[in-house]
C-alpha cells in the first residue's frame, strides 16, 4: 500500500493543481469561457425568488370539448346520424344521444384509428377520446393519454407565454422550468419582490373586441360583463369580432389632446380587416374591450377605423398601462395559473447567511484541525494537509460543474470537514494497532491500511447511499446540501488514499528506522 | 489509551433506559405531535427585521392581529430585531403579501424588511411532507439492503434496532420539546441515517473479524473487545464531527439550527447506539463464530 508509481504521483499532482486553480477562478475573472467557472448561488444566498405555478386545466378541457362538441355535431350529420340532443356537462364529458339504430356507426366512427372524429396517438396507443355507451345515450370523454396530450400542449404553451412575460420585465437570468405535466417553476435570482411578476402571471389576458347589445337582458348570444373598476355593467355580444390573437404589438402611450395614459395596439392584416370591417357597419355602437371577462372600456365607435391600429383608454397610471401593453404583447395564457408555491429571500438575508456560513466553515475547519493536530501530531499535520486539499477537490469539482451552493450546501460542506477526517482516523488507529505486533514499520503501515479497507468503504457507502437518496428526493436547498455531502464522500476517499497516504508514505519511509512514528 | 471499558456490563441497563426512552418518544410524537412547519404545514412564513428601537413584539401582534390572517404566532429570531411570523390563511390570495406590507407600513411605520417570506399551498405541503417520508423511509431501506448484502441478518437487525433507536429519539426530541420540524430536518434525519449505520458497521467490521480470530471467545466479551478496539476512533470520529456541528449550530445562523441541532442529537444518539443498541442484539441473538464462516463458504 505503501509504494507509489511515479505516474500515479503525477496524475494526483495534475488533479490537485486543476482543483485548486478552478478553486481560485470562484474569486478572479478570465477571458476564456471554458475556464472562467464559477459556482452558482443558490436563490437562498443571493437572494431571489421562486415560484411555483400550477396551470388549471379545467377550462381548457371545457372548451376543448365545446368545440369537439359542435364539430361532431357536422360530422354526424354528414354521416346520416340524427342528434337527439348534445351538450357538454359540469363533469367534462360531452353528453350524446342518437337513435339506438345507429349507434354502432357512431362507435365505428370512433374506433376508426386512420379516422378525424377520434384521433389515435400510436406512440401512446390510445384514442384521444373515450365513448360510453349508456342506454342510447353516449359519454364521451378525454382518455388518459388524450388528456396527457392536451395538458402537455397547454403546459408548452403556457410556458412560451410565461417566458415572454419574465423576458419582458428584464429580470437577471431567470430561470423557467416545466415540473410535472401541469407546473411551471419560475426562479428570479436577485428580485426581492416578486409582486409584478406575480401580477403579470396571475393573468391569463384573454383579449376581445366586442359590441355592446341594445338589449338589457343576458340572452343567448350576450352576457353581463362588469367594467374593471366596477362602474358599470353592459351586455356584451358573445361574438368576438377581434381577439388578442390577431395583436401584432401593443404599447404604452401619452394621448397628446386628453393627456391620459393609453394602450395603442396593431392588428395583424386578418385582424385589420375584421377589425375595418365592423367599425365600419357599427358606426354609433358602443365597442367593449374585454380582458379576462372584465370590460376595460366601452368607447362609442366614432367613424370605421380601417387603419389596423388603436387604442385602449381607461383609467390606466403608466405602469399599468405598461403592464397591460406587455400582456398583450406576450399573448393569453392557455390557462389561469396559480401561485401554490412562494419563496423569497432578500438580498440581505442572503448575505448574512452567507457571511454565517463562511464563519462557521472556517471555525468549523479550525477546531477540526486543531484537535487533529493536537491528538496525532505530524500524522495530524499530514491528515489536515489532506483535508485542506480534499475542500479544494470539493470545491473545485462544484466549479467545475458549476454547481449550485446553497445555505445547506455550505452546511454539507462543513459536515464533510467533520466527517472526512475519520477515514485517515480508521486508518491511523489501525496502524497503531499494528505497530503493537509488528517491530517493521513499513509493513505495520501496510497492514494498516489494508485491514482498515473495509470499514473505511463501508463508513462512507452508508453516508452516499443517504446523499443519493436526499439528491433524488430533495427540493432546492436540500438537493444542494445532497450534492455537497456527496462529491465530499468522493473527494475525501480520494484524498485519503492518494494524498494522505502518499505523504504518510514519504513520512514513513523516511523515517522507518525511528521508534514509535504514529 | 483508554483500553478495556467493561461496557458490556450495562448493556442491559442501557437498553432499558432506551426502551424507556423510545416509548417516551413515540407518545409525544403520537400524544403531543410534530410542530411542523409551512414546508408540510402549508401556510405563510415571513422573516421580518425591525429597523428601529420602538416597535416592540406586542405593536406586531396587534399590527398582525388587526389583519385578519386567522391564528398568527409571532416570535423573535434570532436576535432582538428579527422576527418569524407564521400563520395559515385558508383562502389564498395573490396579493396578499403586499397587502399585509402595505397595512403593516401603516400600522407600525416604513421601519420593517421582509427578509424571507415562504409560502407553501396546502397541495404542495401534502407532497412535500409525502416526499419528505418516503425518502426517509428510502434511506432505511436502502440501509437494510445494503446491510444485508454486507452482513449476516443478525447484524443486519442490530443496525436496523439502533438506526430506528436515533431516528425515534431525534424525532422524539422535536415533538418533546417542540421544534419545528421542516424540510432541512428531514435532510439532517437522512443524514443521522447514514452517520448511525456508518458508525455501527465499522465496529460490527470489527466484531466479525474477532469473531473469526478469537474462536473461544463468547460473543459478550468479544463485542466489548471490539468496542474498546474501535473506540478510540469512535471518540475521534464523533469529537470532529460534533465539533463541526456545533460550528454551524452557534455561528452558522437562525436557519441552519434546526437542522444542525437534529444532527448533534443524531451523531450523539448514533454513536451510544452503536455500542449499546447493535452490539447487544448481537449477543442477544447468539451470534457466534459459526455466523459469519457459514456464510462466507
Amino acid at each position: 500500500m505503501l509504494k507509489f508509481s511515479k505516474i500515479n504521483i503525477l496524475i494526483t499532482t495534475l488533479l490537485s493543481i486543476i482543483v485548486i486553480f478552478f478553486t481560485i477562478s470562484n474569486f478572479t475573472e478570465f477571458e476564456d469561457e471554458f475556464v472562467n467557472k464559477k459556482i452558482n448561488l443558490g436563490l437562498d444566498l443571493q437572494g431571489g425568488s421562486y415560484l411555483l405555478l400550477k396551470i388549471d386545466n379545467d377550462p381548457v378541457i371545457v372548451k376543448e370539448l365545446q368545440n369537439k362538441a359542435i364539430s361532431l355535431k357536422n360530422v354526424l350529420k354528414e354521416n346520416n346520424i340524427s342528434v337527439l340532443n348534445i351538450r357538454v356537462t359540469d363533469d367534462k364529458k360531452i353528453l350524446l344521444s342518437i337513435n339506438k339504430k345507429d349507434a354502432d356507426k357512431l362507435n365505428q366512427l370512433f374506433n376508426d384509428k386512420n379516422g378525424i372524429v377520434n384521433p389515435y396517438f400510436d406512440q401512446f396507443k390510445s384514442f384521444q377520446f373515450e365513448i360510453a355507451n349508456q342506454e342510447g345515450n353516449f359519454e364521451i370523454f378525454f382518455s388518459k393519454y388524450g388528456l396527457v396530450q392536451l395538458k402537455t400542449s397547454s403546459l408548452d404553451q403556457a410556458i412560451e407565454i410565461v417566458r415572454r412575460r419574465v423576458d419582458e420585465v428584464g429580470t437577471n437570468e431567470p430561470n423557467i422550468l416545466k415540473r410535472g405535466n401541469d407546473r411551471i417553476l419560475v426562479e428570479l435570482p436577485g428580485l426581492d419582490d416578486p409582486m409584478r411578476i406575480k401580477n403579470l402571471l396571475g393573468k391569463t389576458a384573454n383579449l376581445s373586441f366586442r359590441f355592446v347589445t341594445q338589449t338589457n337582458e343576458e340572452t343567448f348570444g350576450a352576457e353581463e360583463l362588469e367594467f374593471e373598476d366596477g362602474s358599470e355593467v353592459v351586455n356584451v355580444s358573445k361574438r368576438i369580432i377581434v381577439s388578442g390573437e390577431n395583436l401584432i404589438d401593443a404599447q404604452p402611450r401619452m394621448d397628446n389632446q386628453t393627456n391620459e395614459t393609453v394602450v395603442t395596439f396593431d392588428f395583424d392584416r386578418v385582424g385589420a380587416k375584421r377589425f375595418g370591417r365592423a367599425t365600419t357597419k357599427g358606426v354609433g355602437k358602443r365597442l367593449a374591450i374585454v380582458l379576462d371577462g372584465k370590460v376595460i372600456s366601452a368607447p362609442v365607435i366614432q367613424e370605421a377605423i380601417v387603419a389596423g391600429s388603436g387604442q385602449i383608454s381607461g383609467d390606466f397610471t403608466f405602469q399599468s398601462a405598461t403592464d397591460l401593453a406587455l400582456l398583450l404583447r406576450s399573448g393569453a395564457l392557455p390557462a389561469p395559473l396559480e401561485i401554490i408555491e412562494e419563496r423569497t429571500v432578500g438580498p440581505g438575508l442572503g448575505q448574512d447567511s452567507i457571511k454565517s456560513g463562511l464563519s462557521a466553515l472556517l471555525i468549523g475547519f479550525i477546531l477540526v484541525i486543531t484537535f487533529m493536530l493536537i491528538k496525532y501530531r505530524v500524522f495530524g499535520i499530514i491528515a489536515n494537509a489532506t483535508l485542506i486539499l480534499n475542500l479544494f477537490f470539493l470545491v473545485g469539482i462544484l466549479t467545475l460543474f458549476e454547481a449550485t451552493l446553497t445555505l445547506p450546501g455550505i452546511a454539507g460542506i462543513i459536515l464533510t470537514v467533520g466527517m472526512a477526517v475519520d477515514a485517515n482516523v480508521l486508518i491511523f488507529e489501525r496502524i497503531k494497532e499494528e505497530i503493537k505486533n509488528e517491530k517493521n514499520q513499513i509493513i505495520a503501515f501496510d497492514a494498516g491500511y489494508n485491514k482498515s479497507r473495509n470499514a473505511v468503504l463501508d463508513a462512507n457507502i452508508t453516508t452516499l447511499i443517504a446523499a443519493i437518496i436526499l439528491f433524488f428526493l430533495g427540493s432546492g436547498p436540500i438537493k444542494g446540501f445532497a450534492v455537497t455531502l456527496g462529491i465530499g464522500i468522493f473527494t475525501t476517499l480520494f484524498s485519503v488514499y492518494f494524498i494522505a497516504r502518499l505523504f504518510t508514505s514519504i513520512y514513513v519511509i523516511r523515517n522507518k528506522n525511528k521508534e514509535q512514528l504514529i | 489509551m483508554i483500553q478495556n471499558l467493561n461496557f458490556n456490563k450495562y448493556y442491559k441497563l442501557f437498553n432499558i433506559i432506551s426502551v424507556v426512552l423510545v416509548i417516551l418518544s413515540i407518545i409525544s410524537i403520537l400524544f403531543k405531535g410534530l410542530n411542523y412547519g409551512v414546508d408540510f404545514k402549508g401556510g405563510t412564513l415571513i422573516e421580518l427585521r425591525i429597523n428601529d428601537n420602538q416597535t416592540t413584539i406586542s405593536n406586531l401582534r396587534s399590527a398582525f392581529n388587526n389583519m385578519n390572517l386567522g391564528d398568527v404566532a409571532i416570535k423573535n429570531f434570532g436576535n432582538d430585531n428579527d422576527y418569524l411570523i407564521k400563520f395559515v390563511k385558508k383562502d389564498r390570495d395573490k396579493n396578499l403579501i403586499q397587502n399585509i406590507k402595505k397595512d403593516l407600513q401603516s400600522s407600525i411605520g416604513p421601519v420593517f424588511e421582509f427578509r424571507r417570506v415562504e409560502s407553501v399551498g396546502p397541495k404542495v405541503s401534502a407532497e412535500l411532507l409525502n416526499k419528505g417520508l418516503i425518502a426517509i423511509a428510502a434511506s432505511l431501506g436502502a440501509m437494510l439492503f445494503y446491510i444485508w448484502i454486507r452482513f449476516e441478518w443478525q447484524f443486519s437487525l442490530g443496525a436496523i434496532i439502533a438506526l430506528f433507536h436515533d431516528v425515534i429519539l431525534t424525532i422524539g426530541i422535536f415533538s418533546l420539546f417542540n421544534i419545528e420540524i421542516n424540510l432541512s430536518i428531514v435532510a439532517a434525519l437522512l443524514t443521522i441515517v447514514g452517520y448511525s449505520m456508518n458508525d455501527t458497521v465499522v465496529i460490527f467490521d470489527r466484531v466479525r473479524e474477532n469473531l473469526k480470530k478469537h474462536i473461544s471467545i463468547k460473543i459478550f466479551e468479544l463485542t466489548n473487545i471490539s468496542i474498546n478496539e474501535t473506540l478510540s476512533r469512535t471518540i475521534i470520529t464523533s469529537a470532529t464531527t460534533l465539533l463541526a456541528l456545533l460550528s454551524i449550530f452557534i455561528f452558522g445562523g437562525e436557519i441552519l439550527k434546526g437542522f444542525s441541532l437534529a444532527m448533534i442529537l443524531g451523531v450523539i444518539f448514533g454513536t451510544y447506539s452503536s455500542i449499546y443498541i447493535a452490539n447487544p442484539t448481537l449477543v442477544y441473538l447468539k451470534v457466534s463464530y459459526k455466523t459469519v464462516v457459514k456464510e462466507d463458504k
